[in-house]
């Protein structure tokens, strides 16, 4: 639903018959994905529309936890906080990608396979081992940050306080997936025929004329699909506020995003119920904006 | 490409490419160079303070700058020798959890994906479209949304706190399909299985003989990044496994990390630190070394349009 523009896939030169042989190769993967896709989606769905009564036991009570989730502040103030995240750190992770690779396919870069590397290089690093580690670096004891304030005497602002830890957050997954996407823009640009160029730059079109009417609209499939997948990314944060909730336990709250607070509620609250409501909420969110994105991004293809 | 409100070149782009019918070859930048120099090092900097740190003992790591090494004492070999062997050598027991976890789930995602990719992509069959929907619209939900409904309804078949919990939900990788579905659509001829079909061979040997090979770029970025999405996987194996034996390192170096903050719980952060060390290297030098079959693989596949 999110993504037919790119997942269309290339017709296949010839069809072979029709038949029921295919389901001999499609089958094993549609009986898993129906176990750990389609069966949880259903008995999230199921959960969602009961509730636990000390009282009368597992009742069924309709939209109840629905119309609680829709009032419920805690729920909303996670929702604004990736909401926020989302609309700053995706455009600046997203550009930042954008730029390194127009400047490894300007062909003007000393060092391009090194600094290709280098900078994909974080997303082989485990999201755990990221937070963990820019959690150390954040620290003010043994962190960079405390090393600094000691050896120039000075106090920089606490990157694990309550209103910096957003940030904090983004700076690590900004760090980890700068490099993916960089790749995928390197990758759209190199399919993109070289003699393009050679003729705008005939007809006297500087290089950033040649960015902006050629590089860019040949890469926008790649574009929509990178920013697809940091939406939804940003909607399921859970990894680094969960690891640095251990550094800045008064910083994250139990309830800092929506999937956090769905975690909380199911382990910690044993509010299985809403906690199903408040992740199908969640899902049909982030469905929503990822089908708009989509829309608006290949609108004038 | 009209040479109507064309921009200033700034002091970042070039003067008009010469007319020549090879590509001319454009002068390196410096500026650009050290523009994406600045992004190099931003992105090596956390691997460069692991690297430094890890040589620390837990004393040093709190008398010593961040950045530089701890005079005189170089505790790296003792850090190794210490993460392998705390806690009765738990960490190795991660380890190989890890790669259980990665070998069965990332391969068995791959193996599925290839079979099911190959067979949209070769055969029309009833159903198909409704296949492609329906995977298709599965890849907007996020899989954390999943996972709470996934845990409740594996605690009731008596699978969590097994390798099979956090296995199963592995085997499923939508942009896997799709991978493998537009490598299959593109890099095997239908002539050619047609010609096999002719010859009598079967759909499956035809596939493992004759397709197979011409996938291979595809299968190994596929289980590439598979690997990288079951090794990232902090979540599943959280809720899914409460006996630290089963723990997978994600889950075990951050059991180290918190462990300083309850009561008694020794301070550990030199063997996180090293551990987390091992993970990177381990997983980086995977990385490295396959690295022409997933650049090339990823051009080929995941973005062309």
């Amino acid at each position: 639903m999110a993504v037919p523009q790119v997942a269309a896939p290339p017709p296949a030169t010839r069809r072979v018959r029709r038949s029921h042989q295919g389901w001999k190769f499609v089958g094993p993967f549609m009986i898993v994905f129906a176990l750990v896709f389609l069966a949880p989606i259903a008995y999230s769905i199921y959960l969602s529309l009961y509730r636990n009564r000390l009282i009368g036991g597992n009742a069924f009570v309709g939209l109840d936890n629905y119309t609680q989730a829709l009032q419920d502040s805690q729920f909303w103030s996670g929702v604004g906080r990736v909401g926020l995240f989302l609309v700053v750190q995706v455009p600046i992770m997203l550009f930042l990608a954008l730029l390194v690779a127009l400047a490894l396919d300007s062909g003007r870069l000393y060092g391009k396979s090194f600094f290709r590397v280098s900078i994909f290089l974080p997303y082989a690093v485990p999201a755990v081992v990221a937070a963990l580690m820019w959690g150390f670096i954040y620290g003010s004891q043994f962190g960079l940050v405390g090393s600094i304030n000691d050896a120039l005497g000075i106090s920089l602002p606490d990157p694990l306080k309550p209103s910096l830890i957003l940030a904090s957050i983004g700076n690590i997954t900004t760090w980890q997936f700068v490099g993916y996407n960089m790749l995928i823009f390197f990758s759209a640009l190199q399919v993109v025929p070289k003699s393009l160029y050679e003729s705008a730059a005939i007809d006297g079109a500087g290089q950033l004329r040649i960015i902006r009417s050629i590089k860019l609209p040949a890469i926008r499939g790649a574009l929509v699909i990178a920013t697809i997948f940091s939406i939804i990314g940003s909607f399921q944060l859970f990894n680094e506020p969960a690891i640095l909730r251990n550094l800045a336990p008064n910083a994250i709250t139990t309830y800092f995003t929506p999937n956090f607070y769905a975690y909380s509620l199911t382990f910690s609250g044993q509010q299985i119920n809403y906690s199903a409501a408040v992740a199908v909420i969640m899902a049909v969110i982030t469905m929503i904006v990822a089908y708009v994105v989509q829309l608006r991004g290949t609108k004038d293809l | 490409m009209t040479t109507t409100s064309v921009q200033k070149p700034s002091a970042r782009t070039s003067k008009p490419v010469t007319l020549s019918s090879k590509r001319p070859r454009r002068k390196g930048s410096i500026l650009l160079t050290v523009l994406t120099a600045l992004m190099a090092a931003y992105s090596l900097f956390p691997l460069a303070w692991l690297l430094i740190n890890s040589t620390k003992t837990q004393d040093g790591l709190f008398s010593s700058f961040g950045l530089w090494f701890d005079d005189g004492k170089f505790a790296l070999f003792s850090n190794i020798a210490d993460t392998f062997t705390y806690n009765d050598g738990i960490y190795l027991r991660w380890l190989g959890n890890t790669a259980l976890y990665v070998l069965v789930g990332a391969g068995g995602a791959t193996f599925l994906a290839l079979l099911a990719g190959y067979g949209l992509a070769k055969f029309d069959f009833v159903g198909k479209k409704a296949v492609f929907a329906i995977v298709i619209g599965a890849v907007a939900v996020p899989p954390t949304a999943l996972a709470v409904p996934t845990f409740l309804m594996f605690s009731k078949m008596g699978l969590t706190n097994t390798p099979w919990a956090v296995i199963i939900p592995s085997l499923i990788s939508p942009f896997g399909l799709y991978l493998m579905w537009t490598f299959a659509a593109q890099a095997v001829p239908t002539e050619m299985l047609e010609a096999a079909r002719v010859d009598g061979a079967g759909e499956f040997r035809t596939l493992f003989k004759l397709a197979v090979p011409l996938l291979m770029p595809g299968l190994i970025t596929t289980l590439l990044f598979t690997m990288v999405a079951t090794m990232n996987n902090y979540f599943l194996p959280l809720i899914m496994l409460k006996n630290p034996d089963w723990y997978p390192l994600t889950v075990g170096l951050n059991s180290w990390n918190a462990q300083a903050a309850t009561a008694g719980g020794e301070a550990v952060f030199n063997l996180v630190i090293t551990g987390s060390l091992i993970t990177v290297v381990l997983l980086l030098a995977a990385f490295l070394s396959l690295q022409r079959y997933w650049q090339s693989g990823l051009a080929a596949g995941s973005v062309k349009e």
